[in-house]
Parts: structure tokens; sequence; C-alpha cells
């Protein structure tokens, strides 16, 4: 049985590792060419609360992808840098032929400041990544997808952050929301074309963006050594289900659908997969 | 196992073939009945008997049943014996709704009430129906509660219908909240038009048509068209349906209490 994106080549940043990892095999499984880009080194701002994906991620990216019999072309490129990221898309798209889903993904996790005391370095590499490196990735898409004449899907990774404000990550609550007007404004430019522009917007998810010790001492300020376990505990009532976070691969379930013709229609939403965490 | 009120044809009967091409069984509730304050004709028994039919043609077992979701001992006890049948329930679609029009000062008591008895009350019935089923069932479950494109933005001529269907969302979300300890999730679809007997009779053609007495659904497309950002007047059941599957499937097993357009961008503009 074909693939419910049999034939489609997705565009996906931030696909070394984790969520986008995660989007390109599940795309992959169901038939679609990915073109997986990363900026697939540290960014120094980052480094205190986590490593940033390597060159050797984003090889095993390209590994689990060919071993579901589909092509990948993958490329080192910064979302920040416009050029190069177009460069690495026009590149892929030479080689693969079109693009038809674009997963933008990429993004960085700064935290820890009230809103006042952030540095301005903080700040600034967080809104270039999670806010103009979305815009980039859209600027470098769209031309592809209004000259193919065939449609598109955009898919742009928000958050629950998109939706609630939360205290000592201005920065991030502040993209997140940013890239819901991006969004919103995109599908309405791009609708007459045929092109879907939705988000979706996640709980907490099963990364290394969360799993580690500096995240889980925001959540338990007062123990020195966090583990991942008492985060779990901690994590857990902020959502309604009974569970403290959900897997990359829930998130890529939600993305697979949104890119598919199942959801020809759907365009201009903000799709929880959130464990009911903005009920509560 | 999949409860479907309104089944008898339109989005219903969509539901139920789509989700019985997918491998579930089905337990089908309609009316098959005539409401006054309502303008166009409603589903037959016959259309019901036609559902059935589909679901059968695809190998799947089907229970039918006219059931009327303002009765809610009838609708419960069309239920019971249905899953008793059966065997289990793990998918609710509540679906069954109605128009009717006319502004908020002119709207009869009968119009008013007949609505928020079916479009709100109704859904609240077959949810309440329901959920002491998925509960014992002790899977889990997913609940799937029809709102509308209406209510992100209102609309003239329907207070009554709109009202209804943003009710609905404040029920999904209390039910979400209720239900997720015991793995039940809820959430609300929010179609935009859709190419349905609702939309395609005189009554509503005219609406959108003020200045013909008799328009043609071809009359009508430019100005349904203008209401959606994306080049289409309408959407098909099926978009519905499939937006019904993947909220009803394990592959939306974190999401609960969502509000999931399938709208051509209607709300967008």
């Amino acid at each position: 049985m074909a693939g419910r994106v049999h034939g489609k080549v997705a565009f996906i940043t931030g696909a070394a590792r984790g969520q986008g990892r995660s989007h390109a095999v599940r795309l992959a499984e169901e038939g679609a060419d990915i073109i997986a880009v990363d900026i697939a080194e540290d960014i120094a701002t980052v480094r205190r609360f986590y490593p940033g994906a390597t060159e050797a991620d984003l090889a095993e990216t390209v590994k689990e992808v060919e071993a579901l019999g589909r092509r990948i072309v993958a490329a080192k490129a910064d979302v920040r840098d416009y050029e190069a990221l177009k460069n690495a898309l026009d590149d892929g798209v030479a080689q693969l032929g079109h693009v038809d889903i674009v997963s933008a993904n990429a993004a960085i996790w700064i935290f820890g400041d009230l809103a006042h005391e952030v540095a301005e370095q903080d700040w600034q590499d967080l809104i270039d990544v999670n806010l103009t490196g979305v815009w980039h990735t859209a600027k470098a898409a769209i031309p592809h997808l209004i000259a193919q004449g065939s449609g598109g899907s955009i898919i742009i990774t928000s958050s629950t952050a998109g939706l609630r404000g939360s205290p000592h990550a201005v920065q991030y609550v502040t993209s997140k929301h940013a890239v819901i007007g991006l969004m919103r404004t995109l599908a309405m430019e791009l609708a007459a074309h045929s092109i879907r522009v939705n988000t979706v917007n996640p709980t907490g998810v099963d990364t290394i963006m969360i799993q580690n010790e500096a995240t889980w001492r925001l959540f338990l300020p007062e123990v020195e050594h966090p583990t991942r376990e008492q985060a779990a505990e901690v994590f857990k009532p902020t959502n309604a289900l009974p569970v403290p976070w959900v897997e990359p691969r829930d998130v890529s379930n939600a993305v697979l659908f949104l890119a598919s013709d199942e959801a020809r229609y759907i365009t201009g939403t903000t799709l929880l997969v959130d464990a009911g965490y903005t009920l509560k | 196992m999949a409860f479907i009120t309104g089944a008898a044809r339109g989005q219903g009967r969509s539901h139920a073939v789509r989700l019985a091409e997918e491998g579930a069984d089905i337990i089908a509730a309609d009316l098959c009945d005539q409401v006054e304050s309502v303008r166009y004709p409603l589903a037959t028994a016959e259309d019901l008997d036609e559902t059935a039919r589909h679901v059968v043609a695809l190998g799947r077992r089907v229970v039918a049943v006219q059931a009327d979701v303002r009765d809610y001992a009838g609708l419960a006890k069309a239920l019971d014996e249905a899953v008793a049948e059966l065997g289990r329930l793990d998918i609710v679609s509540a679906n069954a709704g109605i128009l009717s029009h006319g502004t908020a000062d002119t709207l009869t008591e009968a119009s008013w009430q007949d609505m928020i008895d079916i479009n709100l009350t109704g859904v609240w019935h077959t949810a309440k129906a329901a959920v002491p089923h998925l509960i014992v069932g002790g899977r889990g479950g997913s609940i799937v509660l029809t709102s509308s494109g209406v209510v992100m933005k209102g609309t003239p001529n329907f207070a009554h219908y709109v009202s209804a269907k943003h009710g609905i969302v404040g029920l999904t979300r209390t039910l979400a909240l209720e239900l997720a300890p015991h793995w039940i999730r809820v959430n609300a679809l929010h179609p935009g038009n859709v190419d349905t007997a609702m939309l395609r009779n005189p009554e509503t053609l005219r609406l959108f048509r003020p200045d013909l007495s008799d328009p043609t659904v071809e009359d009508v497309k430019a100005a349904f068209q203008a209401t959606n950002a994306m080049p289409i007047p309408w959407v098909d059941s099926v978009d519905i349906s499939n937006a019904l599957l993947f909220l009803a499937s394990d592959e939306a097993r974190y999401i609960t209490g969502v509000s999931l357009p399938v709208d051509a961008g209607y709300a967008l503009i």
C-alpha cells in the first residue's frame, strides 16, 4: 500500500536528532524523500544548558531514512543564515526534483531568567533561531512551492508556550507566540496557491531539549542534582492526561497528518499535541 | 467500535464508512424523522439503511438504530443494547445536528429550543450515554464532538446555531479534563461549509444569494468561496471524516481538549 505522503519531498530543519529526526523517519516510513538540515554544532549561549546536535547525529538521521528505502539529502546549515539555508534547500530540490512538505522544526531553549534580567545575547540567539529561522525556512521554500503549482504543506513547530505564558522563559514564549502570527499570515498569503500552513503545539517532548539537568532544575529549584524520574513527577501534573511528556513520534504523527492529503483543507490552525496541558 | 449520531447521511454516514474502511464496527444512530422548525428534509429510515449497507459492504458489523438525541433515556437504551451486542465501545462521534436560521430578534422559541436541544443538549446526552461504557471498558477512548467553524467567528442569522456550537467547545474542554485520568480523550471538530444536504437546500442557498428567488448550487459557489481563504467553496464530508479518523486513532493518543478546524481557512478571514 502506498504511504500517506508517497512521492512527496519533505524539507526538515533541525533534523539531526530529536523531533526533527523523528519527523524525517516518520515521513520516510510513509513514502516521502527528505531534505534534512541542521546546524550540527553548538551555539555558545545554549551550551550551558545542553549540547548541540553533531554531524554524527545528522549522519544517523541519513542512515535511518536510507534504511527505509527513501532518498535523503542532508546538509549542515544554520537557519539564521538565509543564504546558506536557501542553498541547502535549492540543492536538495535539484537532487530530489521538488519539495512539497516543509517542517520548520529547528529551535533552541534558553531559560532561567526573569524577562527584565535576560542577557541581550540570550534573547537575540533564541529569537534569531526560533523565529527568524522559521521565517527563513518558509521564505526559502515558498518560491519552490508556488512555482511547482501543486500546493504544499508548511508545518511550523510552535509549543504550548505559543499559547500560554511561562515565567523564566520569556524569549522562548515570545518566539513560540510569534510563529503563530507568522503561520496565520502565511496561511492567508498562500491559500490561493493551495499551500497550507499550520503549527503543531507540543507539550514537553522527551528529547534532550528538556531531558537535561538544567531544565529539570528549573522545575525542581530546591534539588541540586535532579533526576529524570524526579522531573517526571513534577511534569506529570502539568498535563491532563497522566503522562509527564509525549514522545517525538506523537508530534511526528501530527506533522504527518497535516502534511498528508487527508488534511487538504486544514490551514491556519494550531494543532495541540499537549496531553491536555493547555486545559489546566 | 464507534458510536455515531446523525449517521443516516451526510457527515455521519461518511464517518461510519471511513471508520469502517479502517476496521471499526459501527453503532449508527439517527432520528430519521422531521423536526418542525427545520425547513429542509431531514434524513429518513431509508437513509440509515443505506449507511448500514455501506458498512456491511466493507465487511464490518453495524447496529443501526432510530434514536433521538433529545431523548436521553431512549438514546442510552439504544447504545446499551448495541454495546451489549457488539461487545465494546471505543470511539464516539457526536455528529447529529440541524440548521435553521433567523436574526436573533426574530428567531422563534421553537427554532431556538430545537437547536439547543439537538445541537448542544443532544451532544451532552451522547457523551453522557457513552462515558460509562468507555470507563468500564478500561481501555481509554476517543470522543469527538462536532462543533463548527462558526465558533471561530460568529455569523449573522444563526444566533442559536452559533451559541450551541460554542457551547460544545466548553463541553469538550470540561469532558477532556474530567476524563483524562481514564485515558479518554475528548476533542472538537470545526468544519467549515460542508457539501451535504444541510447546505444543498433552497433555504440555505437563498441566504447566500438573497438577490435570487431560486438560486442553484452553481449560483452560490462564489459567495461560499469568498468565506474561505483557500480557493474552494466548501469541503467534502470525507475531509471531516479524515480528521475524525486521526483524532480517533492511537496516532493522536496525547491529543485531548483541542479544537481542530477543517475549514479551508474560513476562520482566517
